[in-house]
């Protein structure tokens, strides 16, 4: 794979880029090649190399759309110095990884897909809540508590059972859905033993009965390009917990809730899950740096080269 | 395709074709991350961190 024209250029480049030691400078006006091809090249920034990234490297190959793939583990930007690219697909796994260089990136006037705000918005789960509700997006009800005891109370009057969830963690991690108060009672002394000021903040959810299945859909920009279902006889349908995926149909009232949701934490490349309730559909989660290698052959959506494509428009809006 | 010896086991695969941050599991079980390409250097692939995720 050389997506750049040609080695010498790829050096100055993968410099220009910032895929530089740590502590090394360079200055942009002493490589003329690598300012013009990294201002029109879109830098897929990215520390664990997954199926997804492959797939959008192969995406942006096949779309003629000149890339550079990073490498964040061996990044160091010194913010507004240097020249860097004009477009930037942060695919980080590490979330604060991926947050810190979005906020390099357009300190240094990138447009960054997704921007720093929606990382963070995404990135914790309260903020995530706070935004819907702020926005009248349909959510499950979400209350939250900085203390054992007032999070006790306030889970008897969401009701049991209720959703305990940790603010940051993706893939179900840390989900916990307590029965009773003597269960939820056992998780929160578990959680505070942990140690550290985010444990002591308790995010509950009500439970909200489902029919063996959530939905998972794509937006990409203003578009819901797809959907799936994940379905599991577990509460938690996660894909990367064994919930197996088909394809759902793309409802006005999904689209309307999928762009809502987007609209609400900033919007970008985003992945929304939802849950079908009595209320209607609501949104539990949205997502900014989406896995999607479950969901291409069971959608039949591109979903790489919608991605690479979106990018590729950003590019050109900055030309 | 050439052989890597590596502390955590032998590789079977193409050098040429690796990537920075691609992850390798070697003979005997291990799971080792590509974090520099000239030289060729793996380090053991990280756990999940708390703040990994999508």
């Amino acid at each position: 794979m050389s997506p750049l024209p040609s080695a010498a250029a790829d050096a100055m480049v993968a410099a220009a880029a910032g895929a530089i030691a740590p502590g090394t400078a360079v200055a942009p006006e002493r490589s003329p090649v690598a300012r013009q091809v990294v201002a029109t090249a879109v830098a897929v920034v990215y520390d664990r190399l997954r199926e997804e990234e492959r797939l959008l490297f192969d995406a942006f190959e096949r779309l003629g759309v000149p890339f550079i793939p990073v490498y964040a583990p061996t990044l160091a930007l010194e913010l507004g110095a240097g020249q860097l690219p004009g477009v930037v697909l942060e695919r980080c796994v590490s979330q604060w990884r991926g947050l810190s260089l979005a906020h390099a990136y357009e300190a240094a006037g990138s447009t960054v897909i997704n921007r720093p705000d929606v990382i963070r918005t995404c990135g914790d789960k309260l903020a995530t809540s706070a935004a819907l509700v702020r926005h009248g997006v349909p959510t499950p009800r979400t209350s939250l508590a900085v203390d054992a005891e007032a999070a006790l109370v306030e889970a008897d009057r969401l009701g049991y059972p209720v959703v305990m969830k940790p603010l940051v963690g993706s893939w179900g991690r840390l989900v916990a859905r307590a029965e009773s108060r003597a269960a939820l009672e056992a998780l929160i002394e578990y959680k505070e033993v942990l140690g550290g000021p985010e444990h002591k903040v308790h995010y509950l959810q009500e439970y909200v009965e489902k029919p063996g299945r959530d939905i998972r859909a794509f937006v990409v920009g203003d578009e819901v390009i797809c959907a799936i279902y994940r379905s599991s006889e577990h509460w938690i349908t996660n894909t990367a917990r064994g919930g197996k995926a088909s394809d759902c149909p793309l409802t006005d009232e999904l689209v309307e809730r999928c762009l809502g949701a987007a609209r609400a934490v900033g919007g970008g490349i985003l992945a929304i899950d939802l849950v079908e309730s009595s209320r209607g559909l609501l949104v539990v989660e949205v997502n900014h740096t989406m896995e999607f290698r479950n969901s291409i052959t069971t959608t039949g959506v591109d979903i790489p080269g919608r991605i690479a494509a979106y990018a590729a428009r950003q590019s050109e809006l900055r030309a | 395709m050439p052989m890597l010896d590596t502390p955590y086991g032998r590789l079977d695969l193409d050098p040429a074709a690796l990537m920075l941050g691609e992850l390798v599991v070697t003979d005997e079980g291990a799971e080792l991350e590509v974090v520099a390409l000239d030289p060729l250097r793996f380090e053991l692939a990280p756990e999940e961190a708390e703040d990994w995720g999508e």
